[in-house]
């Protein structure tokens, strides 16, 4: 059985149809990477599957269980995590408190909270930084610092809004490798993301979205030579 | 389907437990203790406060601490609300009032031990906040500011109209001579009143100081900070938000009690003005938002100002306290947003040279 089973998820916002009749599903252990130029649909896709946004039809179901009318607190204790696109820190907690509230959802013992807390800020590599507050970080380190929030939770499904986006060079393999650390964990993903060599190294599975409709779904491979996908969004690069 | 795949965090640490920076790390106090030099000076603090009253044994002096004391008390309240989980209210009188009323209006009318008052104008304002706080909490940023100021002026309205409660002219606590304690009235002294204030500020910064250290306080700072990435959390928005509301509200109408028992009366000009619920979130704003010692340091300095002003400009002089309150804040807001406590703690941290408090900037 799929982890992630969507069927039909449209959404709209007055005549704009941002999601439109989305369909696929998330094996346990897989990585779907999504991609699709600015305006597709993905982070909308995102705050369907998280509760943030009510769909307009459809159907998603989280192990066997709808997430429909759930909301994102719900969405997230069932085991479901997320990062968002632009990147939210608590400014004014430290780095470790930030963390600690994902693990709140488990206990209430704030000496266990930090404890896992510290042991999530090591895996992801910001634990010089866990007294530092959420906005003296670099863009990278945000971006550790969400992951390692999410993973903070225990989700058993991540979904990662962009890897490398916004990411200088330097730090960008560091944060590879640390999604690729992730799934040899065995963590189920799904990871939003624009830069194809990234998605390639990553992806099992890859879905293309174009104006809000799926257009292609395949292997890496396969996505790169798919002449639709070519059309609206690789063809800029590799036309 | 509670039964969950080893997670990775969990893996990542058990195979960490060697390494050595995480051992530090996990080694670590969450907090910094208190210097020897810190505990010596609260300690001397505490005797000052236990003996002010005793060595000043005039009403005046003893007034403005019961003052400070009280509008401490308020601004933590509010403190708990807006400085911790973010949500302005500007209509915490309507608690100050709901206390007001309820331990007054019990005690008037069947002899009620303000005591007992209190605990029931605790129950109705906490009632009252989530009654107001499941609809209008939903709403984002300055929309639950403006409800609730819009709602407490709706709740003076209609107790200036409730002949039940005495309408206008309000409540007139019978004097009572037996039994000081039980009755909550002590007409020799100050000096009851005195330490009864001090210990509700005790119960309140007590609190807070929990809430620093729980789940709930976490959740609530996390929301101030950003509500969806909280929910994405598990945080449950709502339910968090209406809790903190209900704590606020329930310390809030103990200072309504407090202040019945104090003036022996009680109407709706007083206890449910526009002027309290801005007084109450100017001093925690002078002082320091979403700390623990802001509110205390707000009143301090702000509650005296305002006695004095009354007293050496006599009756003209009824609203320069608020000027000058006012000409304050916008030189917090301008300058430091930060309050008094902000800029003393910057203060001192540029002047200790790096110290445990800079751990995280390197």
């Amino acid at each position: 059985m799929a982890m992630l089973e969507v069927k039909g998820l449209t959404k709209k916002f007055g005549g704009l149809v941002a999601n439109d009749d989305i369909a696929f599903a998330v094996k346990e252990g897989e990585i779907l990477g999504l991609i699709g130029p600015n305006g597709a649909g993905k982070s909308t896709l995102f705050d369907l599957l998280t509760g943030f946004q009510r769909p307009d039809a459809g159907y998603v179901s989280f192990l066997g269980r709808s997430l429909l009318g759930s909301r994102p607190d719900q969405i997230s204790r069932l085991g479901v995590g997320r990062t968002f696109q632009k990147l939210r820190p608590f400014d004014h907690m430290t780095v470790e408190e930030n963390v600690m509230v994902g693990v709140l959802q488990h206990t209430a013992n704030l000496r266990v909270a930090r404890e896992q807390a510290l042991g999530a800020l090591f895996f992801v590599g910001l634990l010089e930084k866990r007294g530092a507050h959420g906005h003296m970080l670099s863009t990278g380190q945000r971006k550790r610092l969400e992951l390692a929030r999410a993973m903070a939770t225990r989700p058993r499904l991540l979904l990662m809004d962009e890897v490398s986006g916004g990411v200088d060079q330097r730090s960008l393999p560091g944060l590879i490798d640390l999604v690729n650390r992730l799934k040899q964990q065995g963590m189920t993903m799904i990871i939003i993301e624009h830069n194809m060599q990234v998605l390639m190294s990553l992806a099992d599975r890859v879905l293309a979205l174009h104006l809000g409709r799926k257009i292609a779904e395949g292997t890496p491979e396969e996505i790169q030579n798919d002449r639709k996908v070519i059309e609206s969004y690789l063809g800029l690069a590799y036309a | 389907m509670r039964s969950r795949t080893p997670a990775p965090m969990i893996a990542a640490l058990g195979a960490a437990e060697r390494e050595p920076a995480l051992q530090d790390a996990l080694n670590e106090p969450a907090r910094t203790p208190w210097r020897l030099r810190t505990r010596l000076l609260g300690l001397a603090g505490l005797v000052a406060l236990l003996a002010y009253p005793f060595v000043l044994d005039a009403p005046f002096p003893q007034h403005v601490m019961i003052m400070i004391f009280l509008y401490a008390l308020m601004a933590q309240s509010w403190n708990i609300l807006a400085g911790y989980c973010g949500q302005i209210s500007l209509g915490h009188a309507v608690f100050f009032g709901i206390g007001a009323y309820s331990s007054g209006f019990l005690f008037a009318t069947f002899r009620v031990s303000p005591w007992l008052g209190m605990m029931v104008g605790i129950a109705i304002a906490m009632a009252a906040a989530v009654a107001i706080g499941l609809p209008t909490l939903r709403l984002r940023g300055h929309y639950f500011a403006i409800a609730t100021l819009v709602i407490a002026e709706s709740v003076q309205i209609v107790f200036q109209r409730w002949e039940f409660v005495g309408a206008a002219s309000g409540i007139w606590l019978p004097i009572v001579r037996e039994n000081p304690l039980l009755n909550f009235q002590f007409n020799e002294s100050k000096i009851p009143y005195y330490f009864i204030a001090l210990g509700f500020l005790s119960l309140v910064c007590l609190a807070v100081w929990y809430l620093e250290r729980s789940k709930a306080g976490y959740y609530f700072r996390a929301i101030r900070e950003d509500p969806e990435a909280a929910s994405s959390l598990g945080v449950d928005v709502s339910r968090y938000k209406v809790l903190a509301f209900m704590i606020s509200a329930g310390f809030m109408s103990i200072a309504g009690t407090f202040y019945a028992q104090y003036v022996l009366v009680v109407d709706p000009e007083t206890v449910f003005p526009l002027t309290l619920s801005i007084l109450v979130l100017l001093i925690a704003v002078m002082g320091g938002v979403g700390t623990l010692w802001g509110p205390i340091i707000g009143a301090a300095v702000l509650v005296p100002l305002s006695e004095f002003t009354r007293i050496y400009l006599g009756g003209t002089g009824g609203s320069v306290d608020l000027i000058i309150y006012g000409a304050l804040i916008v030189l917090i807001c301008v300058f430091r947003p930060v309050g008094l406590l902000g800029i003393w703690k910057d203060w001192r941290l540029g002047t200790a040279v790096g110290g445990a408090k800079n751990r995280g900037n390197a």
